[in-house]
């Protein structure tokens, strides 16, 4: 019934990409990747991962504990809802040039006050315990985001530190925008 | 389903003075044993506290409402007490087996989870993929760029200009792929949680006077949902918190 490699459509730079990439490279998922230019579909990220989750189950990307399921589902979710939509593209173009920065940093900080404060409940090793979960996925491309926004990380100690463990990992560093296909010269690894 | 305010147009309020919302004493040690009913802070109007609401009636699951209102006051959702319960200031947020949960799909799956029946996701992976597409289309693609928070910001002569343009982005994307899941409800023939987002976001649609014509599948779908019971007893109109003039 499967008919060949999973096709991955997906743009470097997109942190919603970048999620679901991360999430083939830990369940060691071998696939094609097809670049498109502009992501359009937003925030459809998540139901990709929870359908590998529950075709492809190890390793684990939820917890087994509805509770711990919940911290997970509320994390990704605070980044998924909360934070990316509100500085993507096409909403940055709506709010004018001159302003995309002031607003982006914005949203930003608001949405990293409130994971700083959930995480600090949450975290082990990780942004849930000590496992590698899906809220880790959504964690690193935002983190990402703010830097390219030139955010100051400083308000925000656990999510620098979960962020710098994670990016050691192999599958986040396999997925990062610096390797993929579609990466700018300029902007390789 | 959820209990009313003591009394009074302003929530009601345990503590003195405030006229706020009567938290508990202590922020992160509940008393509450596991038999004691779901807490779920919500105000009226939310689409994503009716979300919830409707989760709650279909799985038949008794709960206390405590309303947060997010105009008086300034917006109590900014008070210290609820950004302890809730970092994003947000609602819905839910308290329910000794933990408080935001995000209202987080909340939805986590009920969903624990109390299984009647289903919400199917249990086909693919249909349940689908389930989840759509929800999110709406949770984080079309809701948040027409919240109040982001329609503060945009500026209060660009709002309804700004919140069109968001639903009707979104709502050309959701029409064509709601032709491809559709039967009855959003997802085949059984109500799932991408109905519940549905509905909500319809009900934002028509507040901000967006035009529904265009979107015959979505319309059709909102009209079959809006007849059961869950949808109806969950309703803005029929909520403790809903101001005298807008009650059904």
């Amino acid at each position: 019934m499967q008919a060949g490699k999973p096709i991955l459509y997906s743009y470097f730079r997109s942190s919603c990409s970048w999620r679901v990439r991360i999430a083939l490279a830990l369940k060691g998922i071998d696939y094609e990747t097809i670049p498109v230019n502009l992501i359009k579909d937003q925030g459809q990220q998540l139901a990709i991962i929870e359908f590998l989750e529950e075709t492809r189950p190890t390793p684990r990307l939820l917890p087994k504990d509805p509770k711990k399921r919940a911290q997970v589902r509320m994390i990704s979710d605070t980044i998924a809802s909360g934070i990316q939509p509100l500085q993507n593209l096409s909403v940055l173009k709506q709010v004018g040039q001159e302003n995309q920065l002031a607003w982006a940093q914005k949203v930003i900080h608001t949405g990293f006050n409130a994971l700083e404060q959930i995480l600090r409940n949450t975290a082990g090793k990780y942004c849930v315990g000590d496992e590698v979960s899906m809220a880790d996925l959504c964690l690193v491309p935002q983190v990402a985001n703010a830097e390219r926004f030139k955010v100051d990380l400083t308000p925000y100690p656990t999510i620098s530190r979960i962020n710098k463990t994670l990016l050691a990992l192999e599958a986040f560093q396999v997925s990062h925008p610096c390797r993929q296909p579609d990466t700018p010269p300029e902007l390789r690894a | 389903m959820g209990s009313h305010p003591l009394q009074g147009s302003s929530p009601c309020s345990a503590s003195s003075g405030r006229g706020a919302i009567p938290w508990e004493a202590k922020g992160h040690h509940t008393t509450m044993t596991e038999s004691s009913k779901p807490i779920l802070y919500s105000y009226f109007r939310s689409s994503c506290s009716w979300r919830v609401r409707i989760a709650l009636a279909l799985k038949g699951i008794d709960y206390e409402t405590i309303p947060v209102n997010l105009i008086k006051d300034q917006g109590q959702q900014f008070s210290e007490e609820f950004q302890a319960l809730n970092p994003m200031k947000q609602v819905p947020a839910l308290k329910i087996d000794g933990i408080t949960i935001s995000q209202s799909l987080a909340i939805i799956e986590f009920l969903e989870e624990t109390r299984p029946t009647p289903r919400l996701l199917p249990k086909d992976p693919k249909k349940r993929a689908q389930v989840r597409m759509i929800s999110d289309t709406i949770a984080s693609g079309i809701q948040p760029l027409q919240n109040l928070s982001v329609l503060k910001q945009v500026g209060q002569e660009n709002q309804l200009a700004w919140a069109q343009k968001v639903i009707h982005t979104g709502f050309n994307a959701l029409e064509q792929i709601l032709r491809n899941t559709a039967g009855k409800y959003c997802v085949g023939d059984e109500v799932s949680m991408a109905d519940l987002c549905l509905v909500p976001q319809v009900a934002n649609a028509e507040r901000f006077k967006v035009d529904l014509t265009p979107y015959p599948t979505i319309s059709r779908i909102n009209k079959t949902l809006l007849a059961l019971e869950a949808f109806q007893v969950s309703h803005p109109c029929r909520q403790p918190d809903t101001p005298p003039e807008l009650r059904a």
